[in-house]
């Protein structure tokens, strides 16, 4: 009788630990770094002129892409070990109307986002993926980094990439220009897409400010005439005037996932330009919740060790006897 | 007391070196993705499914495959089931191959392999990281799986003295040899919660990711049990263990009603059932993996029908196609990075991955072959 109730406390100790994770709260969705720095992207802008493309490779040291043979600044097709920021091209039907549904075209930017709650630095073993507590840009750190890849398939916008043309290749990720090295950002400077692009459809500054300038155009009514800054949204170096699209009432990044620093606003509906299906909830605060749920302190694991090593002592010992129970 | 033995027979025979050829062909792809080219020039791995036949055959469902010491491990010495005693070396033999093996498929996949020790620095552990979990817990649980064999080894170099030793500390492994399978086995279900929208939302259960996890590996465990004693018994002429493997099929048959309660109980409350029904590529996977698990659960429910020790092995072939199947499926088969990427594996990688299977074949033939790993006559 004894022993059943020691098997029972064994047994019940395992399946808490399990059961625990189905039952795991998660944890609520990381906040905006307090000093957060990003940029706003309004796609309505972009005339495609893949700029910011090169002045990327150039700031951030990448080599060009080699298309039918010949070495390309500009025309990376998409994300990759050797291309950090990609202009990518919608079209529909005929593809004549800039910033049309239907029958039409238009650019949206991919590079990182710089999630405020981002999966690839929850799910990283090695902590090579950071957020800076202050600024909340997302950095890459090889020297700790093992190659396991899931940063890659914790994206939710597949951004980290990996050299597999390399023997020994490295992840490579949009660093807001602030990466070792570099130090855009620190030394007061904006990053090379925004600084490049001449029409301010990159916009760099605090995620407070740019998240403020696209409230601002998202109230604007369509056709009246709108003074777009350029460079620094919070300095800029110039401003031109333009008639307002139609945006779509969404803006990117507010809250998807927890909200990024990057921040997208566009006439095309997000899903179009291929933006995936995300909720407000990160992924990681659920995985988080879970994790934490089963080994905070290791002290589930613990309580089941001891069950566990009591009963096989105990069934060991009794070893010859039989069947116990 | 050893009730084993080695069944000392001829180690070089034709099927073996059908299986030394396939391990050396995937060995050479592998010095090429090693030393010439990189990852990129053995296979289609790309930036939206970085994780391809590798991880999720040689990782993912290869440890389950490797659950048989596990799940025997819980009835002999919790569930105090003795009589099972017999099967416990065979199932740590396979146990500790597919685990080692498994980590080598890890190192081979690991895109920084020269510092891959990176993950054992404490001052690098990122304690929100499932990855860190699985990563320790399966090098240590290969450390437990020798322990757990040694046994074996010790007996066969006539070491009795060290043998006794170890047995009086014995336990503490073999509790360890539960509690760690339980952690990482689990935690291979909880790498897919961060993959959020990527996984399907018919495999997306989110914070039950762990328990269906857990449940399908013991049921592969389990399965994966019959399957070698059935075989060991058919091949190598070795007594039948009927008796004992119905036994465990009454276990299965426990564990393959709760994994399919619980997945349709969270699909309803996730009010995703409809998507079983929409008939799309999905839907269809869903259906095949389901059928996978209820003709085994068909098969075992009736005591007559578990009498006949070929529809029992037919029963484990199915779980075990299950099991694999609901990994695939989950990892690979429906899992969506979008952006217009695709993936099916290259030739060299399907090699490497048959050369590692191979090489487990191989290792476990030379063993039985060599060590007293298979119980003796009188347990028949």
């Amino acid at each position: 009788m004894k022993r059943r109730e020691f098997l029972k406390t064994a047994l019940g100790g395992s399946a808490g630990v399990l059961c625990g994770g189905g039952l795991a709260e998660a944890r609520p969705n990381l906040e905006p770094a307090p000093e957060a720095v990003g940029m706003l992207f309004d796609a309505t802008l972009c005339v495609g002129c893949k700029a910011c493309v090169a002045k990327c490779k150039e700031v951030n040291g990448m080599p060009p892409t080699v298309l039918n043979g010949e070495p390309q600044w500009d025309s990376a097709q998409d994300l990759s070990g050797e291309t950090l920021n990609v202009i990518k091209i919608y079209t529909e039907g005929k593809g004549s109307t800039k910033d049309m549904v239907k029958d039409g075209f238009a650019f949206e930017k991919r590079s990182c986002m710089h999630c405020v709650d981002p999966g690839c630095v929850s799910a990283c073993p090695c902590t090579a993926m950071r957020r800076d507590p202050i600024t909340g840009i997302v950095t890459h750190h090889p020297d700790a980094c093992i190659g396991c890849r899931n940063c890659m398939v914790a994206c939710p916008y597949n951004v980290p990439q990996f050299e597999y043309n390399k023997v020994f290749g490295q992840i490579h990720k949009c660093q807001l220009c602030n990466q070792a090295g570099v130090e855009r950002i620190d030394k007061g400077q904006m990053t090379g897409c925004a600084e490049a692009c001449p029409t301010g459809a990159t916009l760099f500054g605090s995620r407070k400010a740019l998240l403020a300038e696209a409230k601002r155009r998202m109230a604007l009514k369509a056709g009246d005439t709108y003074s777009y800054p350029r460079g620094d949204v919070r300095k800029p170096d110039s401003m031109h005037e333009k008639k307002v699209p139609v945006y779509q009432q969404h803006i990117w990044g507010e809250t998807e996932a927890g909200g990024t620093n990057v921040l997208h606003i566009s006439a095309i509906p997000f899903d179009k330009l291929d933006m995936p299906p995300l909720g407000s909830r990160s992924a990681a605060s659920i995985s988080e919740g879970v994790q934490h749920t089963l080994y905070s302190y290791l002290a589930l694991p613990a309580i089941a060790l001891a069950g566990l090593a009591f009963a096989v002592k105990k069934n060991t010992d009794d070893e010859g006897e039989g069947d116990g129970s | 007391m050893s009730a084993h033995k080695a069944t000392g027979d001829r180690i070089i025979t034709l099927p073996f070196m059908l299986l030394v050829a396939v391990w050396l062909t995937g060995s050479m792809f592998g010095l090429q993705r090693f030393i010439l080219d990189g990852m990129g020039s053995v296979s289609n791995l790309n930036g939206g499914y970085t994780w391809g036949l590798w991880v999720v055959y040689d990782v993912v469902i290869g440890t389950a495959f490797a659950c048989g010491g596990y799940a025997l491990a819980i009835t002999v010495y919790v569930m105090n089931r003795g009589k099972y005693h017999p099967l416990m070396r065979p199932a740590i033999l396979t146990s500790l191959l597919g685990y080692a093996l498994g980590g080598f498929g890890a190192f081979f996949d690991m895109g920084r392999f020269w510092q891959f020790y990176e993950i054992f620095l404490p001052w690098n552990w990122n304690f929100n990281s499932v990855m860190l979990e699985v990563g320790l817990c399966v090098a240590t649980y290969i450390l437990v799986l020798v322990i757990e064999f040694s046994p074996a080894v010790l007996e066969r170099l006539g070491l009795s003295g060290l043998k006794r030793a170890l047995d009086k500390v014995l336990f503490l492994f073999i509790a360890l040899g539960i509690l760690l399978p339980t952690m990482h086995q689990s935690s291979l279900g909880s790498l897919l919660i961060a993959m959020g929208h990527k996984v399907d939302p018919l495999w997306q259960t989110m914070q039950f990711q762990p328990l269906l996890a857990i449940i399908s590996s013991l049921i592969m465990g389990f399965s994966i049990v019959i399957f070698e004693a059935s075989l060991t018994t058919a091949g190598m002429k070795q007594p039948s263990e009927a008796k004992l493997l119905r036994g465990l099929g009454r276990i299965i048959l426990w564990l393959l009603a709760g994994f399919l309660i619980i997945r349709f109980a969270v699909l309803a409350a996730q009010g995703k059932l409809g998507l079983i029904f929409a008939g799309n590529f999905s839907s269809a996977v869903f259906v095949i993996e389901t059928v996978l698990f209820i003709v085994p659960l068909v098969l075992l429910s009736s005591a007559s029908l578990r009498r006949n020790s070929g529809l029992l092995l037919v029963a484990a072939v199915s779980m075990l196609f299950a099991g694999a199947a609901y990994r695939f499926d989950a990892f690979l088969v429906t899992y969506n990075p979008g952006n217009g990427y695709s993936y099916f594996p290259s030739v060299p990688e399907i090699m490497i991955t048959l050369s590692i299977i191979a090489l487990e074949l191989m290792l476990y033939l030379i063993f039985v072959k060599r060590l007293p790993v298979l119980p003796r006559a009188e347990h028949a």
